[in-house]
């Protein structure tokens, strides 16, 4: 069995007497499909955060190849939020290629003439993936909701991260284009063979899309003092492929 | 009847409503002024529209006896260049405080305190300052326009590069981009229009304090100009130079608006993503 990419020992998130996450012990190998679900305040997205290098444990280890997961945001993390995530000021291919222009411009961040058009050209392709093509000029407010994600996934992905984080990406948009993206973001995992970890409402969402799931929730609990004990993982289910096809047909069908 | 708040007026009677009130104060104005002219023809108080061209004319296009120049002009030379100097040295210095304090901690916590401080000394009680370092010369007015106008738009950008969401800056760097980048590609494009913004705002109280100093020590511009003829209570200058100075005041405020509008389309058209 290979090494895990991610692994979490005795993992404890407090904030000041409030306990937010208690003694979690996890591993994750690439390329899984990590779901995480749970009540609102249950320590999901502070998890998420933790893993994108926004907030550090108080206790306990979480490690990145065996090594302390760097505590700042890196181009080896993607991440998309629910809103907010890609730049108002910018057209479509504009915020695509800006990582690339990141990289290959230290000093001013911005590329022109033969470098600029062979980025462009790779975005164009991410965008043809996306289904983005056709809105390459416009800006973000001209997008709606669905294009927006679509966008900050392609604008996630040219770096090629090797994990990528979604926070409720979906959360905002409308039954039928959730499926879409669904289908977006699950032939996307399998061919940038990406580790995904997703924060969701939607239990079926959770089911359809992930190779693995998370329940966060309490397991102690002190009617008196709800803050006194954190959340941990209290069911982590390994979705296979037939409970997904049964899934897709009920709630899709 | 349906409620007051809801009685919209339609699109020409609102024209007509908002000029009604131009007219109304012409007419007034003429009025009065006919009404104290009858009874003394040497009146000064309240200049008939002719007395008002014919000063205009006087000034604005027929070479001054003393010096050759034409007066009107040149008062409006030294003005704008003073109130653009001014207004352009506290946009600049303005927009690098509030950016920076806006977004690196490390800068905020030492300048942040300071800067309200600062904002909070009324100007106009450092006149007397501004003179007696910098002197009677240009110096000391456009210094005091760039000490009027900069902690405004410092605060006013400092707040909006704070009300950038957290999320953006995230993305970023998950793109790769190091604390420069942020500020290049990021914070300078989307406070941009901010500035414009905190400009127009702040253009006001650059005429009052270029008034106020040119009022007190200058021997040109337009502040001069009133205040000087002030003395003979010559109503039919001050009023065209006020005139003037407020047409010019509500030129550069629409130059500015359809700067933002073509400049900065994402901005004007509800851009938050």
């Amino acid at each position: 069995m290979s090494a895990p990419m991610i692994e979490v020992k005795n993992l404890w998130k407090e904030y000041g007497n409030n306990v937010v996450l208690e003694r979690m012990n996890l591993q994750v190998k690439a390329g899984e499909f990590i779901t995480m679900v749970g009540a609102s305040g249950c320590g999901k997205s502070t998890f998420l955060k933790m893993l994108l290098g926004m907030e550090e444990p108080t206790r306990g280890q979480l490690l990145l190849d065996g090594k302390p997961i760097p505590n700042e945001p890196d181009q080896a993390r993607g991440i998309v939020f629910q809103q907010y995530s890609v730049f108002p000021h910018l057209s479509v291919e504009q915020n695509v290629i800006l990582a690339r222009e990141f990289e290959r411009s230290p000093l001013l961040g911005k590329l022109f003439g033969r470098a600029r058009r062979e980025v462009l050209e790779e975005a164009r392709a991410l965008l043809a993936k996306v289904g983005l093509s056709h809105a390459a000029k416009q800006y973000p407010h001209e997008l709606s909701g669905g294009m927006r994600q679509r966008l900050a996934i392609a604008q996630a992905l040219i770096r090629r991260p090797r994990i990528l984080l979604l926070d409720e990406p979906f959360g905002a948009l409308d039954p039928g284009i959730r499926k879409d993206m669904h289908t977006l973001v699950h032939q996307l995992w399998q061919e940038h063979e990406l580790t995904v970890f997703m924060v969701t409402h939607d239990i079926s969402e959770g089911f359809a899309l992930g190779t693995r799931l998370w329940v966060f929730d309490k397991l102690r609990r002190d009617d008196q003092a709800p803050e006194a004990y954190g959340a941990n993982i209290t069911y982590d289910l390994p979705v296979n492929r037939e409970s997904l096809a049964q899934l897709k047909e009920r709630d899709y069908g | 009847m349906r409620r007051l708040i809801n009685l919209k007026p339609s699109r020409s009677v609102g024209v007509m409503l908002g000029l009604l009130p131009f007219a109304l104060i012409v007419i007034i104005y003429i009025a009065a002024s006919d009404k104290r002219l009858a009874e003394n023809p040497d009146d000064r108080l309240l200049p008939s529209f002719t007395q008002m061209g014919e000063a205009v004319e006087r000034l604005a296009f027929e070479p001054s006896r003393r010096t050759g120049e034409y007066v009107f002009w040149e008062d409006t030379k030294s003005s704008l260049q003073r109130l653009g100097l001014g207004i352009g040295i506290a946009a600049l210095i303005g927009f690098s405080i509030g950016t920076l304090t806006g977004s690196i901690p490390l800068v905020n916590s030492p300048l942040s305190p300071l800067l309200t401080v600062i904002s909070l000394v009324p100007p106009l009680a450092l006149l007397p300052i501004l003179f007696i370092v910098f002197g009677l010369g240009e110096l000391a007015k456009v210094a005091l326009i760039v000490i009027g106008v900069a902690p405004f738009i410092a605060r006013d950008i400092q707040r909006s590069a704070q009300e950038i969401p957290t999320e953006q800056l995230v993305k970023a760097q998950t793109l790769g981009a190091s604390t420069w980048h942020i500020l290049l590609r990021v914070l300078i494009p989307q406070l941009t229009p901010r500035l414009i913004a905190a400009v127009r705002l702040s253009l006001g109280t650059g005429w009052l304090f270029l008034i106020a100093a040119e009022a007190i020590a200058s021997t040109d511009g337009l502040g001069y100009r009133i205040f000087l003829v002030r003395r003979y209570m010559s109503m039919d200058i001050i009023l065209p130079y006020v005139a003037w100075i407020t047409f010019l005041a509500f030129l550069f405020d629409w130059l500015l608006a359809q700067l933002s509008r073509k400049a900065f389309p994402w901005h004007h058209q509800g851009g938050k993503a």
